[in-house]
C-alpha cells in the first residue's frame, strides 16, 4: 500500500524596512557585530517597544495580495523563553490575533496549477544571533539582527510532495518579492523555511509530523523533506511509531537529526505585552495601501497573454519577477505592440542568456528598454538582418551607442536592398560558381543557398538574404 | 528654609533670597547628617548636584529677570528605578547593583528641563516589589517618625527623605500603592496619576500595566507644581496618553462647596485599624466643613483586588525581568559550567526572595493550561473593579477613604507573611487595577505616626483631586509636621 505525504510551511519573511520593529535602529545586513543593536534592542532596563507602521504597511499588502483577512484589531503578544541572543527573555510575536488570517497562493507545478491555503501570517520581531565559532569554547552574541520585522506566514498542510512544497516556496518568495516587502536574500537569511512533514495512509487521519527548522534554499528544503519522508516511511514501516519533534537538517550529509528534547520542552507562558496597544488597521489604511500596490503576477500574467497575445509559457516567465515585467512592458511601449512577441523572444532569448552568462540580474542589464526597442523595430523594419541584429545587440551591451539607429550609422551596417547595388554582386557570384548555377539549373533547391551566401559576404552582410534569393531565382531561371 | 513646601522655596530662589548652589549645600548637609540613621538614599553624588546648581544659578542669571521655570534650582531626588544617564541605577537589586544608566528616562529628562537639580536616588524595594522597603538589597530605610517603623513601600526612601526633609520633593512610581502607602506611613502627600499621564520611558518596569510614576512632596500644592514639570506625552511609550498638556494648579483655589465625596462601605470595613478609622472620619469631618457632600457609595468587587492583583503583577514582572540573565549588563556569577547554570546561579545571586516569590507566581500563573483559570480571570476582575468605578463616579466626584489599614508596622511584623504584607495594600490596588488617579495626604497621628487619607478621582481628575487636598491643607497643619531628627 502506498503512502501519502503532508506537508505544511512555516514561512520567516524578513521585511524590507528601514528600521526594526520596535526601535528605530537601521536593519542593513553585514554590518559590524552589535553596532545597529540600540538600547531597546539590546533590552536595556527601563526601555519599550514602540511598534515601527512601515511593518504593518507590509503586512497589509502581504493580506491583499494572498486575499486574506486583515485583522481590523490584533494583539501583539509575548512569547517567554530564555536564550542569549534573546535580549528581553521574550520575543515580541502574535498569538492569538494574527494581523492576517486565511488567503491562499495559486502556483503551478509541471502544467498543473495548484493552491495552497494561508492559515495566518503574523508580525514578530527576529532574535540576535549566537556565534560560535572564533570564541574558544565561548559563544559571542551578536544583537543586529534582534529587532527585525518579520512576517511568519503558515500555510495549511496543502502539500502532497517535496516538489510541491518548493514550487509553492517559490511562488511565495516571488510573490514578496513581487511586492517589496522582502529582498528575498536567502543567504542572508530573509526568507527561511520551517517544514512540516507527515505520512500516512490516504484516506486516513494526519500522522505524526516532524517539523525541520531554519531551511534557507529550496535546494535543502528538497532534500531535507525527501530524506525525512523516506525516514519516515521507513519507521512506520518497521513499526515504531513516529513522535513529534523539532529537526535540523545537516546539509553536509543530507540527514535530519532531532534536536536535543530540552531545546524544544518549552512553554512559551503567551500573553498579550501590556507595553503595546493592540495594533487597529481601518479600512481607509486598506484602501490606501490597496490604492498603491503593484498589479499582482497573476494578473499581470492574464494581461500579458490578453493584451499582447503571448503564449502561457512566455507570459509566465515574464512575470516571474515585477522587474523582468517592467522590463518587458517598457521595452513593448517603445517598439509598439505588434512587436510584443519578438520583444518577448529577445528578452526570454538573447538578454537573458547574456544576464546569465554574466550573473547579472534584469534590474542590472547594461541595456535599457529603449534601446532594446530600438534594435527590434529595425529588425521589424527590415533594416537589420537576423545577423547585423546580433552584433547591434553586442554593441549595445558593451554601451558603444545610445541606441541601434546610432550603431547602425556609426558601422555603415545599414541593410542594402537597392537592386542596382545588388545586381553586379550577384553577376559575379554567377560567374564564380558555375558548379551552383549547374546544379540549381538541374533542380537542386539547394544550390541556391551556396549562392545567397557568396553575395552575402561580398556585401558584407549588409543585403536582405530574402532579396537575394529572389532576385537569384528570377535571375537564373530567366 | 529646610522646613520650607517647594513654594516656598520656589519664591526664595526667585527674590534671590538664596541661590541654588547655597540651597542645595543645605539640603545635602542634613543628607549627610540624617541619611546614616534612615538609609533613605542608595546613591549621593555632591559633585553632580553642585554642578547642576552653579549651573541652575547661572541659567537664573542669564534669564535677566525673565520668567523662569518655578523648579529651576530646586534641589530633587529620583527613586532609584528611573534610569538616569551617568547614574548608578540600581533598582535596589544586587542585579543591578552596578549598572550605570546610558540615557534618561523620561521622568529624568523632564525634571531636568525644568531646572530641578537632582542630588540623588532613593532608595526603595527591590524592583518596587514590597510594602515595607525591607526587600531592598541596601538594606531597609527608617520611618523618620519611628526608627522602629518601616516607611512603607516600594517609594519608602522617596517617602522617608521628604518626610524628613533631606529633600523637599521626590519621584516615585505606584504599581500597587507604591507612592500612596508610603506617603501615607511617612506623612508626605504622594499622588498617582491617571495610567499614562506620566510615561514609563526609563522608569525601570515592574509590572507594565499597572506602574505609574508620580511626586512627592510636602503638600498638594507643591505636588501639583511637580505634576505640571512630570505629565506630558512621549512617543517612546506606546501606553503614553496623547492629549493637550494641562495646568493642575488651575482648580487649587476652587472652594469644595457641593463637591460630592464617596465614602465605600468596603474601605471602612473589618481590617480597619479603629484608630485610624477614627482620624479618617475627622478629616472627612472636615471636608464636611469645606462644604462637600458625603455619600455613601459601594465597589462591590474591592474584595477581589488583591487577589487580581496578586496575579497580574507578578505575570508581568515575570516576563519584564526575564532581561536580567546576566548576559548583557548586570550581575553575571562567577562560576558556571553550562548556559543554564549560567542562568540559574546569575538569578539566584542577583535577585532577592520577593521578587524570587513574584517570579514563580507570575511564571505559574502564565503557564500552559493555568493561564484561563488566573490571568485570563484577573483580567476579567479588573474590567469589573474598573466598572465599579465607573458606577460609583456616576454620583461622586471623588471618592475617599483610608490609604492604609494601619499605620506604618515594625520592621519584621510581616516580613515572614507575605499575605500579611499583601494586605497593607488593600485599598490602593484598585486604582492601579483601574487606571485611576490615586493620592495620599497627612491627617493626623496615630501613637506618633502618621495616617493619610487616600483620594481617588475619575480617570484625568488631578486637577480637582489637587483642589481638594489644597483646601483641606489650609485649614489643617498634619502636612507642616516635621519629624524630630537627631543624628
Amino acid at each position: 500500500m502506498s503512502w501519502e505525504v503532508v506537508i505544511g510551511l512555516e514561512t520567516h519573511v524578513q521585511l524590507k524596512t528601514q528600521a526594526k520593529i520596535f526601535s528605530g535602529a537601521a536593519t542593513a545586513f553585514g554590518a559590524e557585530p552589535n553596532r545597529q543593536a540600540c538600547a531597546i534592542d539590546i533590552a536595556l532596563p527601563g526601555v519599550l517597544p514602540v511598534l515601527n507602521r512601515a511593518a504593518v504597511v507590509c503586512a497589509i499588502k502581504f493580506g491583499l495580495a494572498v486575499g486574506g483577512h486583515i485583522a481590523p484589531r490584533s494583539v501583539f503578544a509575548r512569547k517567554n523563553y530564555f536564550y542569549p541572543d534573546l535580549p528581553k527573555g521574550y520575543q515580541i510575536s502574535q498569538y492569538e490575533t494574527p494581523v492576517i488570517s486565511g488567503g491562499r497562493i495559486v502556483f503551478t507545478l509541471g502544467e498543473q496549477e495548484k493552491t495552497v491555503r494561508l492559515i495566518r501570517a503574523h508580525l514578530e520581531e527576529d532574535a540576535g544571533k549566537s556565534l560560535h565559532e572564533d570564541f574558544h569554547g565561548k559563544t559571542g552574541i551578536d544583537l543586529n539582527r534582534a529587532g527585525t520585522p518579520l512576517l511568519e506566514v503558515v500555510s495549511e498542510p496543502d502539500m502532497r510532495s517535496a516538489s510541491e512544497a518548493v514550487a509553492f516556496a517559490k511562488a511565495l518568495h516571488a510573490l514578496v518579492v513581487w511586492l517589496g516587502i522582502c529582498d528575498g536574500n536567502m543567504q542572508e537569511g530573509s526568507f527561511r523555511i520551517d517544514a512540516n512533514v507527515s505520512v500516512r495512509r490516504p484516506g486516513e487521519p494526519l500522522g505524526t509530523r516532524r517539523e525541520i527548522k531554519n531551511l534557507n534554499s529550496f535546494r535543502f528544503l528538497q532534500q531535507a523533506i525527501e530524506y525525512e519522508v523516506g525516514w519516515q516511511i521507513a519507521e512506520l514501516e518497521e513499526g515504531r511509531a513516529i513522535e513529534q519533534t523539532t529537526v535540523l537538517f545537516d546539509p553536509a550529509s543530507g540527514v535530519t537529526r532531532a534536536m536535543r528534547s530540552k531545546e524544544e520542552a518549552h512553554d512559551y507562558r503567551y500573553f498579550p505585552d501590556p507595553d503595546l496597544l493592540p495594533l487597529e488597521i481601518s479600512p481607509a489604511w486598506i484602501a490606501q495601501i490597496a490604492a498603491e500596490m503593484p498589479e499582482l503576477p497573476d494578473a499581470m500574467r492574464t494581461r500579458f497573454m490578453h493584451a499582447y497575445g503571448l503564449p502561457a509559457y512566455d507570459a509566465g516567465v515574464l512575470t516571474s519577477s515585477l522587474a523582468l515585467a517592467r522590463f518587458f512592458e517598457q521595452t513593448v511601449a517603445a517598439a509598439g505592440a505588434a512587436n510584443a512577441k519578438a520583444v518577448a523572444n529577445w528578452i526570454m532569448g538573447e538578454v537573458a542568456a547574456r544576464l546569465n552568462r554574466e550573473e547579472k540580474t534584469i534590474e542590472a542589464c547594461p541595456l535599457t528598454p529603449n534601446q532594446l526597442a530600438s534594435l527590434i523595430r529595425r529588425i521589424a523594419d527590415g533594416t537589420l538582418s537576423s545577423k547585423l541584429a546580433k552584433q547591434v545587440f553586442e554593441a549595445l551591451w558593451m554601451g558603444e551607442g545610445e541606441n541601434a539607429d546610432a550603431i547602425i550609422e556609426a558601422r555603415g551596417w545599414k541593410q542594402v536592398s537597392d537592386t542596382t547595388l545588388i545586381e553586379p554582386l550577384l553577376e559575379e557570384a554567377i560567374a564564380r560558381n558555375p558548379k551552383s548555377v549547374e546544379e540549381f539549373r538541374a533542380g537542386k533547391e539547394k544550390a541556391l543557398n551556396a549562392l545567397v551566401g557568396q553575395v552575402m559576404k561580398a556585401s558584407g552582410g549588409r543585403a536582405n538574404p530574402q532579396q537575394v534569393a529572389e532576385l537569384l531565382r528570377k535571375k537564373l531561371s530567366g | 528654609m529646610i522646613a520650607a513646601p517647594l513654594t516656598e522655596l520656589s519664591a526664595a530662589l526667585a527674590e534671590k533670597r538664596i541661590s541654588s548652589v547655597e540651597l542645595v549645600t543645605l539640603y545635602l548637609e542634613r543628607i549627610e547628617k540624617l541619611n546614616p540613621l534612615l538609609n533613605a538614599f542608595i546613591t549621593i553624588d555632591r559633585e553632580k548636584a553642585l554642578t547642576a546648581a552653579q549651573a541652575a544659578d547661572a541659567q537664573r542669571a542669564r534669564a535677566k529677570g525673565e520668567v523662569v521655570s518655578p523648579l529651576l534650582g530646586i534641589p530633587f531626588a529620583h527613586k532609584d528605578i528611573f534610569c538616569a544617564k551617568g547614574w548608578r541605577t540600581t533598582c535596589a537589586s544586587r542585579m543591578l547593583a552596578n549598572f550605570v544608566a546610558p540615557y534618561d528616562a523620561h521622568v529624568v529628562e523632564k525634571m531636568a528641563a525644568a531646572g530641578v537639580v537632582m542630588v540623588g536616588k532613593t532608595n526603595m524595594d527591590e524592583f518596587a516589589m514590597g510594602s515595607s522597603n525591607e526587600t531592598s538589597y541596601f538594606g531597609p530605610v527608617k520611618n523618620p517618625w519611628n526608627l522602629d517603623c518601616v516607611p512603607g513601600g516600594s517609594s519608602g526612601g522617596s517617602a522617608a527623605a521628604v518626610a524628613a526633609r533631606l529633600v523637599p520633593a521626590a519621584s516615585g512610581t505606584d504599581t500597587g500603592g507604591s507612592i500612596r502607602q508610603p506617603a501615607a506611613l511617612c506623612g508626605i502627600t504622594g499622588l498617582k496619576p491617571t495610567y499614562g499621564v506620566v510615561s514609563r520611558f526609563g522608569m525601570i518596569a515592574f509590572a507594565s500595566s499597572l506602574d505609574q510614576g508620580g511626586p512627592m512632596a510636602q503638600s498638594a500644592a507643591d505636588c501639583a507644581l511637580l505634576l505640571n514639570a512630570m505629565a506630558g506625552f512621549d512617543a517612546r511609550d506606546s501606553t503614553s496618553l496623547d492629549r493637550p498638556a494641562e495646568d493642575y494648579r488651575r482648580e487649587l483655589d476652587k472652594p469644595l462647596t457641593g463637591l460630592r465625596i464617596g465614602l465605600p462601605k468596603e474601605y471602612f470595613g473589618a481590617g480597619l485599624d479603629a484608630r485610624v478609622s477614627a482620624t479618617i472620619t475627622e478629616a472627612l469631618a472636615e471636608f464636611r466643613r469645606l462644604g462637600a457632600d458625603l455619600i455613601d457609595v459601594s465597589l462591590p468587587n474591592a474584595g477581589l483586588s488583591v487577589p487580581a492583583y496578586y496575579v497580574i503583577a507578578p505575570a508581568e514582572a515575570s516576563s519584564n525581568l526575564a532581561r536580567y540573565d546576566g548576559v548583557r549588563y548586570g550581575h553575571r556569577a562567577r562560576e558556571y559550567r553550562d548556559l543554564i547554570e549560567m542562568y540559574e546561579k546569575t538569578r539566584a545571586e542577583g535577585f532577592g526572595a520577593e521578587v524570587k516569590r513574584r517570579i514563580l507566581i507570575g511564571t505559574y500563573v502564565l503557564s500552559h493550561g493555568y493561564y484561563d483559570a488566573y490571568y485570563l480571570k484577573a483580567q476579567k476582575v479588573r474590567r469589573l473593579i474598573a466598572a465599579d468605578f465607573s458606577a460609583a463616579f456616576a454620583c461622586c466626584d471623588l471618592i475617599m477613604g483610608p490609604t492604609t489599614p494601619t499605620p506604618a508596622f515594625r520592621f519584621g511584623e510581616k516580613s515572614a507573611d507575605p499575605v500579611a504584607m499583601y494586605l497593607s495594600d488593600i485599598y490602593t490596588i484598585a486604582a492601579n487595577l483601574a487606571g485611576l488617579p490615586g493620592m495620599s495626604i497627612p491627617c493626623g497621628f496615630v501613637d506618633g505616626l502618621p495616617v493619610g487619607l487616600q483620594i481617588i478621582g475619575p480617570w484625568f481628575a488631578e486637577a480637582r483631586m489637587l483642589n481638594a487636598a489644597h483646601q483641606y491643607q489650609l485649614v489643617t497643619d498634619w502636612h507642616r509636621r516635621i519629624p524630630p531628627l537627631t543624628p
